[in-house]
């Protein structure tokens, strides 16, 4: 096997971020090449045949009630022994807060190299190697870094830096279910309690984000931005200097010392675009900004600019969008 | 208890300058500070003293005689004792290398009960050197933790995830990595200050930890940089400038139909 992405799985589906990991597989290897492994505590028929479809070759399921919630002792045992079993090259997760978790305590335990929060991957021609690319230094600047020679070469993969992989009819991947041993039971964590999805947590995987800068000037002029959001059923973010003043919670601060987002649209409205805010959103696929300053940073970013005052663009816009119906 | 904290000395994001040439970071450049992210692990640190009385908190940091500066910041914010780990050898770690030569200082300098690091280092940004650590110790992890607490069953925490809010009960001994959300640590007291200004703060080489110079540094690390280039940030977008209402109405017009196509996708 080449490359073997690992899956995530809540409320008994398989999550998106998974096939995101696919369409990166496809990139690297060929068909049947590639493998999935599912830890989980338990999911249909219909995910695995629905993963194989995306282009996993070799699904690999371990189900288990006590598999339901990520562990670190009990995922990596079962990553360990699909790494006996199937030998991948390459092992791929997401960079999300399991992925982030998952893969570097696995990478310890395996004696093996891991590259956090990669944005592009490749193989290397002549060496076969895998070149992970990605932000350091607060997206100062990009790094290239490879693992020549410790197996398998790991990364964690940045959420919704690609598009998922969509099921191809009359493809089919093989699903080989595999006991997960009781002794993985062993775990330093007992959960006490769960509670499903937050408002705050929308935001890291919002399609639409509009984000708020100092350019507002003062909170009574937020009334305007949220209109603009409910207009495009975006999300709200902001920068770490409207968060300092208050005026918004320290939840929707985007950026290197808040959350990264990755939506399709980024409307940012008085953000200047310094480089600690940019390392939060520069992967946001498509990015439109409208500020004063024609020489502000975030306009190097945006395809659509727009140098005016947002006090008058914002309703502007509004006034345009409520007209023009729902995008 | 006893507490330890990670501690990583930075460069400043703010004032950082990197060389157009060989694309590395000017050090000279750019001041040296405390991982922002790892006062909130020292505070974290700090409240589970409060709930055990007669805890103490050692601060640990691997790196350039420099980073002496990082750990008298943090006795000065309340750390008993700090220890620096610094040698040639361990110099161009990667992540992996790094956690091995911390957890070699944690077994010399422990055994600890609670382990705290930061949330990511701001300039590798990878935050996986707490997992891996807890991984080498067989400690028991949990990651991106936002509220601590502790009780005779041992160790509580609450992690803020991408699909709910978890609370864990965590076995002794263990590692958390902890978020923002653990609460700001305030500012050093001018006695504080004073008096981590006098501390000694011992120095640790790889031979003091048993350390073969094989497994640590740029030759035990089995990543390597192989480029490092400026992000392309320039992409090729279409302006408009607002000088009176019609440029405003036909900015807003431009604007409102790319967000149409957009969504159309
Ligand atoms: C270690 C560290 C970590 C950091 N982490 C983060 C982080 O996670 N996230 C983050 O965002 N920042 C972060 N910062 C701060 C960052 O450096 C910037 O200070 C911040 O991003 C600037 O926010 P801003 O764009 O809202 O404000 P400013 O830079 O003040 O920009 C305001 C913009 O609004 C424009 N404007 C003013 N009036 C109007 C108007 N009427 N209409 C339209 N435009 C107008 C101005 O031209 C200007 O470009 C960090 C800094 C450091 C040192
Ligand atoms: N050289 C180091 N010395 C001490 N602690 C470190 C070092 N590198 C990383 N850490 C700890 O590990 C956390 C995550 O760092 P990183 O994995 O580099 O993003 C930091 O917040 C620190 O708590």
């Amino acid at each position: 096997m080449k490359v073997c992405v690992l899956a995530e799985v809540a409320h008994h589906r398989i999550l998106p971020v998974t096939y995101e990991l696919l369409t990166r597989a496809l990139g690297l290897a060929s068909p049947g090449e590639i493998g999935a492994l599912v830890v989980s505590g338990g999911v249909p028929e219909e995910e695995y045949e629905k993963l194989g479809a995306a282009g996993a070759d070799e699904i690999i399921a371990y189900e288990a009630p006590w598999l339901e919630r990520f562990r670190p002792e009990p995922y990596t045992a079962a990553l360990q022994a699909m790494v006996a079993e199937f030998k991948p090259e390459i092992v791929l997760g997401g960079a999300t807060s399991t992925g982030r978790t998952w893969l570097p305590y696995a990478a310890m335990k395996m004696h093996t190299g891991l590259t956090a929060d990669c944005t592009e991957l490749s193989i290397e021609e002549g060496s076969g190697l895998l070149l992970q690319t990605r932000p350091a230094i607060g997206g100062n600047i990009m790094a290239t870094i490879k693992t020549p020679h410790h197996r398998p070469q790991m990364a964690t993969i940045r959420p919704r830096s690609t598009r998922p992989a969509t099921p191809q009819a009359g493809r089919r991947g093989r699903l080989h279910r595999r006991e997960a041993l009781p002794a993985w039971q062993q775990s330093g964590l007992t959960e006490l309690s769960f509670t499903p999805i937050d408002e705050t947590q929308e935001l890291s995987s919002a399609e639409r984000v509009v984000v708020v800068g100092r350019g507002i000037k003062k909170p009574e002029n937020l009334g305007m931005v949220r209109e603009l959001a409910q207009l495009l059923g975006a999300a709200i973010g902001a920068t770490r200097e409207v968060v300092d003043r208050g005026w918004l919670p320290y939840s929707c601060q985007i950026g290197l010392s808040g959350r990264t987002i990755t939506p399709e649209l980024y409307v940012g409205v008085g953000v200047s675009g310094a480089i600690q805010h940019l390392a939060g959103m520069q992967t946001s696929k498509r990015i439109v900004a409208v500020n004063t300053d024609s020489e502000a940073q975030i306009f190097s970013l945006a395809d659509v600019g727009i140098v005016g005052d947002l006090l008058e663009v914002v309703p502007a816009l509004n006034a345009r969008l409520r007209a023009g119906g729902a995008l | 208890m006893r507490l330890a904290v990670l501690i990583k000395q930075v460069p400043d994001t703010r004032s950082v300058q990197m060389d157009e040439t060989t694309g590395t970071v000017v050090r000279k450049s750019s001041d040296a500070i405390l991982n922002p992210l790892d006062a909130y692990a020292l505070r974290a640190a700090l409240l589970v003293k409060d709930a055990a009385p007669g805890s103490t908190v050692t601060a640990l940091s691997m790196g350039p005689a420099s980073a002496e500066k990082a750990l008298r910041e943090v006795l000065a914010l309340g750390a008993d004792d700090a220890v620096l780990v610094c040698d040639r050898a361990c110099a161009g770690s990667d992540t992996w290398a790094t956690a091995v030569v911390l957890s070699a200082a944690l077994q010399k300098h422990g055994p600890f009960d609670l382990v705290v690091t930061g949330e990511r280092a701001t300039d590798g940004d990878t935050g996986q050197v707490g997992p891996e650590v807890a991984a080498r110790l067989n400690l028991s992890l949990a990651t991106f933790v936002d509220e601590v607490s502790v009780n005779e069953e041992g160790l509580e925490v609450e992690r803020k995830v991408e699909t709910g809010l978890e609370r864990w009960r965590l076995r002794l001994p263990a590692l958390i990595s902890v978020t923002k959300a653990i609460g700001e640590i305030g500012l050093p007291t001018l006695a504080g200050k004073m008096a981590a200004r006098r501390r000694e703060i011992p120095i640790t080489t790889a031979a003091d930890l048993g350390l073969d110079p094989a497994t640590i540094g740029l030759k035990g690390s089995p990543t390597r940089v192989v480029k490092i280039f400026y992000p392309t940030l320039a992409r090729k977008g279409r302006q408009y400038r607002v000088v009176d209402e019609a440029s405003l109405a036909d900015s807003v017009e431009a604007m409102a139909k790319y967000m149409a196509e957009v969504s159309a996708v």
